[in-house]
């Protein structure tokens, strides 16, 4: 791609996640040109890594699905994987981005066959499982990567692993000389649907994410509970590989906490809610979820899933946030600690598993944004001095998918009236 | 009932909170806490509190004045500052205790005979005195409290570490005879007599 295909009438989208992906389609279903600059080798962002989506309990893939036939029919919308943003300058309608693409070790005439992940035998940690197991250094992201394409790591490019890959391949598409590369554009208007990452579970010193095998997160847990994931969907423990069937479940951690994220991160009732729903699911009568919680969120209009889970005999709720966590040594179940808030009671229960409900922090946290964006108390992206970049999805406010995608056409369309007002004035000039 | 409870019954009529509000320390935090727990699940010594600090917060906007006022509970309170921060809200939960046990004591209704207000108050004679604590001094009114003999036990027992202070240069047993004081020790007891008067007016413990 060249610097003249883009121009002061094009929207740059960052981030495809399924923000990002709204966002961009909402302006090229307009008519307007839009890039949508990807970090990671493949759109669909955290969204793909769920198992199932809240309130209707279906599958990312159905939603994703759908976005990426309008994007795959879309000749207005670029995608650009692998890429970052690098600098931005200007201002509203007249915005220079200087983008920076890391190279995938693969071009298009990828087929998606396998013969370089068969090939290879180094193994690198799997992003798309948050690091539960490992995938071959030459690996297709997850199934609905798309561009669906191979990616070689980095690691084993240079080595005997790297040629082992490159002779594998039947179609040529190994291409271990690729460089970095950095394009400049000009756009009229940045939309910033960088999206969330979970909060560090490893700062919440007294639940021992650090320390005990069977503490993990809710985003781990969406994997385990996964038929694609780590497991093949069954609730496996990290510590032992043993069925977890007593599962606890502790709500705000991380967030509603001046020590941590100061703001409610929303999402994560209704996610514990979802999740007790897979304990359902994948042992019946015999698993058991109990949700510890300093009040339960599921925000307003999916009070009647919070009221069908109350209805579940497999789901109890302790009123407590929960101080600290131990561990028996002599099984490694997780021990919690705490005290109930209704009727005061002292406890120490054990549970086979415990997964907090991480919460969101904005995935920019920590890094140098451009001067023109205002970001709130929290790092989320509030909009921009001058009026043409805006935040989209969870970048904006801790969001779900179905808040997201609402935020993300808002932010599309803001970004659509920067592009008509600089082209009345191009007009007028 | 004391005459200082009275009034402040009779100002505070039915607002518990108001009243803990504008008298105790750090009072006007009491309403930021949202009842997670945490504080009562990180005390080490919660096993021993009838009522955690959770517990309390909540009777004090239940209005339940006698029962937190005249409970033991804060007095356990080591300041181990363990629930200060672990606390979401970040309420300084160590100082509402010791402001709670000070208020009550100050109204005269805190419980009789609970070991760490006598400490406490051994302590605070011992340093109001001259300014400085005298720490021999402190450590035998401590040791002999409960009396001569159990005193002279304490005392034995503790011998050896006695003399190991003394040999290090850490205690000076003449401190029984001249103890080390505050340049202007009459200035220092007027200034907290002053300090005093002023609270007394201002929290209506004037008599």
């Amino acid at each position: 791609m060249t610097a003249s295909i883009a121009t002061n009438q094009t929207i740059l989208v960052v981030g495809g996640g399924i923000a990002g992906m709204t966002a961009a389609l909402e302006a090229a279903e307009c008519g307007k040109q839009v890039i949508l600059a990807e970090k990671t080798p493949t759109l669909g962002g955290r969204t793909s890594l769920l198992y199932r989506y809240f309130p209707k309990m279906c599958h990312p893939t159905c939603g994703l699905e759908i976005n990426l036939k309008r994007i795959r029919g879309n000749p207005n919308v670029r995608v650009m994987t692998m890429t970052e943003v690098a600098a931005v300058s200007g201002s509203r309608g007249d915005y220079s981005v200087t983008l920076k693409i890391r190279p995938r070790y693969v071009n298009e005439n990828c087929t998606a066959c396998g013969d370089c992940g068969k090939a290879v035998a180094a193994e690198v940690p799997n992003v798309a499982n948050y690091g539960l197991d490992k995938t071959k250094a030459a690996y297709l992201p997850h199934g609905m990567a798309y561009p669906q394409r191979y990616v070689i790591d980095p690691s084993i490019v240079g080595t005997p692993e790297g040629e082992k890959a490159k002779a594998a391949c039947k179609v040529g598409a190994v291409d271990l000389g690729m460089q970095e590369e950095t394009v400049e554009l000009k756009v009229g208007s940045v939309v910033w649907a960088t999206g969330w990452r979970p909060y560090d579970a490893n700062k919440i010193q007294p639940y021992g994410y650090d320390r005990y095998a069977n503490v993990i997160t809710s985003l781990e847990f969406e994997r385990l509970a996964d038929p694609r994931g780590p497991t093949g969907g069954k609730l496996l423990r990290p510590g032992d590989g043993k069925e977890a069937k007593n599962i606890a479940f502790i709500q705000c951690a991380g967030s509603r906490d001046e020590n941590h994220l100061r703001h409610c991160s929303r999402i994560c009732c209704m996610a514990t809610l979802k999740q007790t729903q897979y304990v359902r699911e994948a042992l019946g009568d015999e698993g058991k979820s109990t949700v510890y919680y300093i009040d339960i969120r599921a925000i307003d209009r999916f009070e009647d899933f919070y009221q069908n889970v109350q209805k579940d005999p497999t789901v109890s709720f302790v009123k407590s946030k929960v101080a600290r966590i131990a561990e028996n040594d002599q099984n490694g179940n997780p021990v919690l600690h705490g005290v109930d808030t209704e009727g005061y009671q002292r406890y120490a229960t054990e549970h086979d598993l415990v997964v907090l409900a991480v919460g969101m922090e904005p995935e920019v946290t920590g890094v140098k944004l451009p001067d023109d964006i205002l970001l709130d108390s929290s790092n989320f992206i509030e909009g921009s001095k001058s009026g043409g970049m805006f935040g989209a999805g969870s970048a904006a406010s801790p969001l779900d998918v179905n808040r997201a995608v609402q935020s993300a056409t808002a932010a599309s369309l803001k970004a659509i009236q920067v592009i008509h007002k600089t082209a009345a004035t191009e007009a007028a000039i | 009932m004391t005459t200082a409870n009275q009034n402040a019954v009779a100002r505070y009529k039915n607002s518990f909170l108001k009243e803990v509000e504008a008298n105790v320390e750090d009072g006007h935090m009491v309403k930021m806490c949202m009842q997670c727990g945490v504080c009562a699940g990180s005390c080490p010594l919660g096993n021993a509190w009838e009522h955690s600090p959770q517990k309390l917060f909540m009777m004090i906007r239940a209005g339940k004045r006698d029962e937190v006022l005249k409970s033991d509970s804060m007095w356990m309170c080591t300041s181990c500052y363990n629930c200060i921060s672990r606390c979401p809200r970040k309420l300084p939960i160590t100082h509402i205790m010791h402001g709670l046990a000070n208020y009550a004591y100050r109204l005269g209704i805190a419980p009789q005979g609970q070991p760490t207000q006598g400490v406490a108050r051994m302590f605070w004679d011992n340093l109001a005195k001259t300014g400085r604590i005298n720490e021999l001094k402190f450590a035998i009114d401590l040791y002999f409290k409960d009396g001569l003999a159990s005193g002279m036990q304490v005392v034995w027992n503790m011998k050896e570490d006695v003399l190991g202070l003394v040999k290090a240069n850490r205690l000076n047993l003449l401190e029984l005879f001249s103890a080390h004081e505050c340049q202007d020790k009459i200035g220092i007891q007027k200034m907290l007599a002053k300090a005093r008067e002023i609270e007394d007016r201002r929290k209506g413990f004037t008599q």
